[in-house]
């Protein structure tokens, strides 16, 4: 990553190589215009879990997909994927941005935006071939998206785009997945049918990030959970760590210190 | 029955991609007629011979008119590559910063060995406009000014001191510098062979920029998140397109002008940014857009060679978007007032055919048609009125009229709509009553609009949920599907084809 502090790896986490680990991050921090809004994130994400990122607004939910996916400056910490630098190893990495993200008026239609999902997989000056197009269109058919294959993006519901988006990730093939609230401004139809194949990717041994804002449903849908605010308030099983007092402790009460002390640090700059 | 208006309106791809050379053609063949008679007037004031040059332009006989012509084609093809990215990426304003920043440039290429050397004037200008940018960048990243303040200061500065530099070459006693104000506003009659090979060179670069690269540049316009976590060069993609853009707006300055030039950037793009949703086709329409006002601007140039081109390149790329905008098969006003004219005209046939059921229902059924003159007292409108709807039934083969002109007579196409509006409208009222338990004297209105955009599988999905209910909130009978599709054994006993009302 290009903003990693290169730190002399003193670490050597766990018995030997740490190529089933899809994730570890150490001591992540990010800073926006000199205020920091992640602290020394620490994480090691096993395989083939379905985890839910959950914190209030402004916590740095997005921020830490952003900041783990090299998108956002990191003032502090490295991250490595599959035990290696994330950059060796994009092609195992897929990734869901929030909705909103994009420009739905853009002139593409949604066969279009599914193939940009192996784009990654191409070379420099290689054009989609046969097969890329066969796998977007097997992963439409996974979202029950393919007879909107020629729809131009914008005559889409909220609920279709995400499938749109969610399509595009599969066609990726990756082993390791971010999404930024996948479930946000959909049909109930909808978020029932991506947590069904949410599931099905866990069950091949796939591992997933899913940012959330639903605490009802947070507790059903997910096997792991990260509780963030500014920080790892709590990390482990969700039988474990969804109880009210790491609930309370993640929403309740903002985190005073850590918000002045980011103030001060700006002032100083 | 005529196709619903959802059905005209979400027309399918299929029929659009058929449309769209058609209505291209139909533009340049109305975008070429104010030219052909500004051209006429212009020649009038500059006192040559418009025919002469007119002819000379098109047998193309004169070396300038050719070099023109390529000039205003290679203009066309390398704006109208990089406009399209441009539009989509939402950067028209720095386009427009970009094009004004390199006018200080140009003075500089000029003053450099003191002639209109085109490299000099290229290489300078790029720099300038490239600092530009930059300029733009640094102030954004650096202080909270936003973007669209950075780009407007940094746009009317550079020009001013390009504007201060020109008049300093004007003023210099060198007797060089002819032409040099042609930058400001476009003269394409003075393309010259070496302008042409940089042209070139700018051009089949950008094809080749934007042919092999066009995923990349594809996805990182669309989604740059997406495209960065897949591993593709984002910056570079951005950056090169940057350096491709200035050399687009510098190579077309000598015809266009400074002033001008963002706007052959921007407005091809947005002609064909209304014409398609691909973005393949729409770099395809913006190059041919380009290209055909570049032509019809240069040669209106060349017949009076007293006025800059820029305006009329622009003009002409302008009226093509006029065009567009107006009879676009997709989002033309035209077709949408027509949509909304024959959705109009529908719904009216369609209350008229309404109005002659609730009469008939008031008679009890009995009769074979309605009263003209009941008719209008119903509705509280004159005989003539009346008369004007239901000539619109008649022409819609959805009634006829006896030749007394008093009686109206609907046939079985034109009962089964009137029948079918009653329905729609009585089960949307029973619908809001029952389960969205909103008081029956709130929704007569609501079901007045719903009526008419009901179509049969909402209407049976309705049927089921009321539990194919048979009597609206108000007490009046709801026609079913069966006794409008003529059906239901209650046939028997029907004056008119339908069943006697009341339970």
């Amino acid at each position: 990553m290009n903003n990693t502090v290169p730190l002399p790896t003193p670490h050597t986490p766990g018995p030997a190589p740490t190529d089933d680990i899809p994730l570890e991050v150490h001591d992540l921090t990010v800073a926006y215009q000199k205020k920091p809004v992640l602290w020394g994130i620490d994480l090691v994400v096993p395989a083939g879990k379905l985890i839910g990122i959950i914190g209030p607004n402004g916590a740095g939910k997005s921020t830490l997909i952003k900041a783990i996916l090299g998108q956002v400056p990191v003032s502090a910490g490295w991250v490595k994927v599959f035990g290696e630098p994330l950059k060796k190893n994009l092609r195992r990495i897929g990734y869901v941005p929030q909705r909103e993200s994009v420009d739905w008026d853009f002139p593409v239609n949604v066969l279009d935006v599914v193939i940009m999902g192996r784009y990654g997989r191409l070379g420099l000056f290689q054009r989609p071939r046969r097969e890329d197009v066969d796998i977007a269109r097997a992963c439409l058919d996974q979202v029950k998206m393919l007879p909107f294959a020629n729809r131009q993006i914008s005559n889409l519901s909220g609920g279709q785009q995400q499938r749109v988006f969610l399509a595009r990730a599969l066609a990726q093939e990756a082993d390791l997945y971010f999404m930024d609230e996948p479930f946000a401004g959909v049909d109930a139809a909808t978020e029932s049918a991506i947590i069904g194949l949410l599931q099905e990717l866990k069950s091949r041994g796939k591992t997933l990030m899913v940012v959330h804002h639903d605490l009802s449903t947070a507790k059903e849908y997910f096997d792991m959970l990260l509780l963030l605010n500014m920080r790892v308030v709590s990390f482990g099983p969700t039988e474990q760590v969804f109880n009210n007092e790491l609930l309370q402790k993640t929403y309740g009460g903002r985190l005073t210190i850590l918000t002045d002390v980011a103030e001060a640090v700006k002032q100083q700059s | 029955m005529p196709p619903s208006f959802q059905e005209t309106v979400r027309t399918p791809n299929g029929r659009l991609r058929g449309r769209i050379g058609l209505s291209h053609l139909l533009f340049l063949a109305i975008a070429s007629i104010p030219f052909a008679a500004r051209a006429a007037r212009v020649g009038d004031v500059v006192e040559t011979s418009v025919w002469t040059q007119a002819v000379r332009f098109l047998t193309l006989s004169d070396p300038s008119v050719r070099y023109a012509l390529l000039g205003a084609v290679l203009i066309g093809v390398s704006t109208g590559l990089l406009g399209s990215f441009i539009v989509v990426r939402r950067m028209a304003m720095a386009g427009d910063a970009l094009s004004h920043a390199v006018l200080p440039g140009v003075a500089l290429g000029f003053l450099w060995n003191m002639s209109k050397d085109p490299m000099a004037i290229f290489v300078g200008a790029t720099l300038a406009g490239l600092l530009g940018t930059a300029f733009v960048s640094w102030i954004t990243s650096t202080t909270r000014i936003k973007e669209d303040a950075a780009l407007g200061m940094v746009l009317a500065g550079f020009f001013s001191v390009g504007l201060c530099l020109m008049s300093m070459i004007q003023g210099l006693p060198t007797g060089n510098k002819s032409g040099i104000n042609s930058f400001i506003f476009g003269q394409a009659a003075a393309i010259g062979p070496s302008d042409l090979k940089l042209m070139a060179i700018v051009t089949v670069g950008a094809l080749l920029g934007v042919g092999l690269f066009y995923r990349q540049l594809l996805v990182t316009s669309f989604d740059p998140g997406f495209a960065r976590a897949s591993g593709l060069p984002v910056r570079w993609v951005h950056h090169g397109l940057m350096l491709f853009l200035a050399f687009a707006v510098v190579i077309a300055l000598q015809a266009v002008g400074v002033v001008l030039v963002s706007a052959l950037l921007i407005i091809p793009a947005a002609t064909a940014y209304l014409l398609t949703d691909r973005m393949h086709r729409m770099l395809a329409i913006a190059v041919a857009a380009g290209v055909a006002a570049g032509v019809a601007g240069s040669f209106v140039s060349f017949l009076a060679p007293a006025l800059p081109t820029g305006p009329f390149i622009v003009l002409a790329s302008a009226s093509l978007f006029s065009a567009a905008f107006l009879f676009s098969p997709r989002q033309g006003l035209l077709l949408r007032w027509w949509h909304q004219r024959s959705r109009n005209a529908r719904v009216a046939r369609e209350n008229t055919l309404k109005a002659i059921y609730h009469l008939s229902e008031a008679h009890g059924f009995k009769g074979e048609g309605a009263l003209v003159r009941e008719l209008a007292e119903r509705r509280r409108s004159t005989l003539e009125e009346e008369l004007v709807r239901i000539r619109g039934l008649v022409a819609a083969g959805w009634a006829t009229l006896s030749d007394d002109r008093a009686v109206v007579y609907p046939t079985p196409a034109g009962w089964q709509r009137g029948s079918e509006i009653v329905r729609n409208h009585r089960l949307w009222e029973l619908y809001l009553t029952n389960a969205a338990q909103i008081s029956p004297d709130h929704v007569h209105e609501d079901a007045e609009k719903i009526e008419h955009v009901l179509g049969e599988e909402l209407v049976r999905e309705l049927e089921r949920r009321l539990q194919f209910a048979t009597v609206d909130p108000h007490g009046k009978a709801i026609p079913a599907i069966g006794d409008i599709r003529g059906s239901a054994p209650s046939r028997g006993d029907t004056t008119i084809g339908f069943r006697r009302s009341g339970p």
